[in-house]
């Protein structure tokens, strides 16, 4: 079992002809996730390798059966693109997309409320059932297929961190989630917190946040009402200056919220395990988990 | 990004949000020429600088006539001005803005702002103006007023109406304050900003709405869009690393430590500032070389860490996705010989072609720690500089 996404899974990729779409699409094919389309407008009926393209996504979905997309369109027209894709009832929407201007998501976070669809991301590393599904950029076979972890994070390499601990003590990975830097985001933690607890192979929860609102606060008192398994819970910025922004758009300590100290709180204060050296986290992990 | 009080104030004309006639100068002759122009004294002298707080350092200056005018534009033009944003190294002042005052009556805090926690543009406003916001938000939290708009709706009428009166604003600006909120508005959502704060926005005696002070930053995510917005971009305001490293997409900023570190990815980089932290050594930098990053960034990443002169020894912590490994340590070499490393430097790989990399490396006859883990580098790395 898994969360979100699975062998069941068919993918169109918004941004298939780009360098980046393609480059990511064949890897993905690689890993085993099942491909049935491209969108590029204007391409429509040439072929990516063996993938169809489209010009439109309502066209992938009607032609060739996608229920999932993933986005790799360039910061301006991104925003456009999710929304094509939600209205044409594609139901797991990916984007991968880093620098999207944030009124555009205010825009598209209003425009999604009423429809059926989940958004992951925008600028994140995407989402991975291990052994059965890939959509993103992260290196697949760090992964192990299996679980009985779910890994839920805001960042993409920090994630490829955790993960890699886990497998190297030999704890698989039920699905893992990016859900992005950015301040507007699709799905939260309580989103995925939610599908976890009720994902009968998923065993225990690594929850990885970073400075900057009050997600982690607010998945912590979820946590405590709902969540009958072992959370553990790593924020990095400790060391981040208020008033920065960290590379992340979202990541940015501002009068005195969204602080590390306060969201490690938090957690300790819901009950959750917390990991306060990344470092050695997988030593915290066989503890908790094992 | 940010900008000049002057420039906000020049947005806000665009926008038929009332403010005070006044211009900038860089000089003393232009500031006198700016002030001249005018319709009389009082006038106000005041440092544009990019941070708060300058009345109270000494930064904002009301003059009565003109020998005084003189004196406060000489005094304050050149000077390096302390507040409690700059931090203790202060800013040099480098221009002025020169204005006309006005009889307060009334001041008062507004506001707007994208409030991530429900995707809506939030309206922020009270009754205790010239007050930092945080402030009040600490000591009397039930003044401020919070009025929500849909950024697929925009502005109407009854969010206008909910601010005013909630600000208790009397009924003869009544009008004129709600024209000047939907411009806010407007301006807000067309240019992308992160903030428009106006603080204090006054009553005067003649009944006028007005903006004395204009703070607006913007979403540099959406600067592609906004070319006139660009050019107001001040880069003496900036740190000068900073800003050499944005020319190659690097995401650089100085900190006070003696540890640089060079990673990809923003939350990777973050937790290796804490790790290193944590290890008993402070970080110099926080340093994201980004997904894609070549040989001649990394070599950029170098030149830049190494020119701030506290680094003692340098973490690079790469896992390789997007970035292989194999391409970090071609950079790595380039950069090592080109630049002349002379610090210790403690490498950690992982990921993609990860093997490939760490041959790369050995071959290269460069004097390099390598490190197996995130924890062994730390370890190794704090032990450097102990």
């Amino acid at each position: 079992m898994s969360i979100f996404v699975n062998k069941n899974t068919k993918l169109v990729v918004q941004g298939i002809t780009g360098s980046e779409g393609m480059f990511h699409t064949r890897a993905s094919i690689a890993y085993g996730t099942n491909v049935v389309a491209g969108v590029t407008p204007g391409k429509g009926g040439q072929k990516m390798d063996d993938v169809p393209v489209f010009n439109t996504v309502a066209e992938a979905r009607a032609k060739a059966g996608a229920n999932a997309s993933v986005i790799f369109v360039p910061p301006p027209f991104a925003a456009d693109a999710i929304m094509e894709a939600a209205d044409a009832g594609i139901e797991m929407i990916v984007a991968i997309t880093e620098g999207i201007p944030v009124m555009d998501m205010y825009k598209v976070k209003n425009f999604l409320k009423d429809k059926k669809c989940r958004l992951i991301g925008p600028n994140c590393p995407g989402i991975i059932t291990p052994g059965e599904c890939k959509i993103g950029i992260m290196p697949g076979p760090m992964h192990k297929p299996g679980g009985p972890i779910g890994v839920i994070s805001r960042s993409g390499t920090l994630t490829y961190e955790v993960v890699h601990q886990l497998t190297q003590v030999g704890l698989g990975q039920t699905t893992v989630v990016g859900l992005g830097g950015d301040p507007v985001n699709g799905t939260n933690f309580i989103d995925c917190l939610d599908a976890f607890s009720k994902d009968p192979e998923t065993k225990g929860i690594v929850m990885v946040g970073e400075i900057g609102g009050d997600a982690e606060e607010q998945a912590a008192a979820f946590i405590k009402k709902n969540v009958n398994m072992p959370v553990i819970g790593f924020i990095c910025g400790v060391t981040a200056p208020p008033g920065r922004r960290m590379g992340h758009a979202g990541a940015i300590i501002s009068g005195g919220s969204g602080t590390a100290q306060g969201k490690i709180a938090a957690m300790k204060a819901a009950g959750m395990h917390v990991c306060e050296n990344l470092g050695t986290l997988y030593k915290l992990c066989e503890k908790v988990f094992k | 990004m940010k900008i000049h009080e002057h420039q906000g104030k020049e947005l806000f004309r665009k926008y038929g949000v009332p403010v005070p006639n006044g211009g900038p100068a860089f000089t003393v002759e232009e500031a006198l020429k700016v002030a001249d122009s005018l319709s009389g004294y009082p006038l106000l002298v005041k440092a544009q600088i990019h941070a708060g707080g300058r009345g109270k350092g000494g930064g904002v200056k009301l003059a009565k006539n003109r020998e005084e005018c003189e004196k406060y534009i000489k005094q304050i033009l050149g000077m390096n001005l302390v507040t409690k944003q700059t931090g203790p190294e202060g800013k040099l002042v480098r221009r002025l803005l020169i204005e006309e005052g006005c009889k307060i009556r009334k001041e008062l805090y507004l506001g707007i702002l994208p409030d991530r926690s429900n995707a809506k543009i939030c309206i922020m406003a009270s009754e205790a103006g010239g007050m930092s916001i945080e402030e009040v938000a600490a000591a009397t939290p039930e003044k401020i007023i919070k009025v929500f708009v849909d950024p697929l709706v925009g502005i109407q009428g009854y969010h206008c109406r909910q601010t005013a009166f909630g600000l208790n604003i009397p009924a003869a600006c009544q009008k004129q304050f709600m024209q000047m909120l939907t411009g806010l508005y407007k301006l807000l959502v067309e240019y992308d900003c992160s903030l428009v704060e106006i603080n204090p926005l006054v009553l005067t005696e003649d009944d006028k709405v007005l903006a004395i002070d204009a703070k607006v930053t913007f979403d540099d995510n959406a600067l592609f869009r906004h070319k006139d917005i660009k050019e107001f971009r001040d880069i003496s305001e900036e740190d000068a690393l900073e800003v050499e490293a944005s020319k190659f997409d690097l995401n650089y900023i100085k900190l006070d430590g003696n540890v640089g570190n060079m990673v990809n990815g923003a939350g990777l980089a973050m937790a290796t500032m804490d790790v290193i932290k944590l290890a008993g050594a402070d970080p110099a930098n926080f340093l994201d070389v980004g997904g894609g990053a070549n040989a001649e960034q990394i070599k950029n990443a170098f030149k830049i860490m190494l020119s701030d002169k506290n680094v003692k020894a340098v973490l690079i912590n790469i896992f390789g996705g997007i970035l292989r490994c194999d391409r970090l340590a071609e950079g790595v070499v380039q950069a090592a010989k080109q630049v002349g490393i002379k610090v210790p430097v403690v490498i950690r790989m992982e990921g993609t072609n990860v093997e490939i990399g760490r041959k790369i490396l050995a071959e290269s006859g460069l004097q390099l720690i390598n490190a197996v883990s995130l924890e062994d580098a730390a370890e190794k790395v704090a032990k450097t500089v102990a």
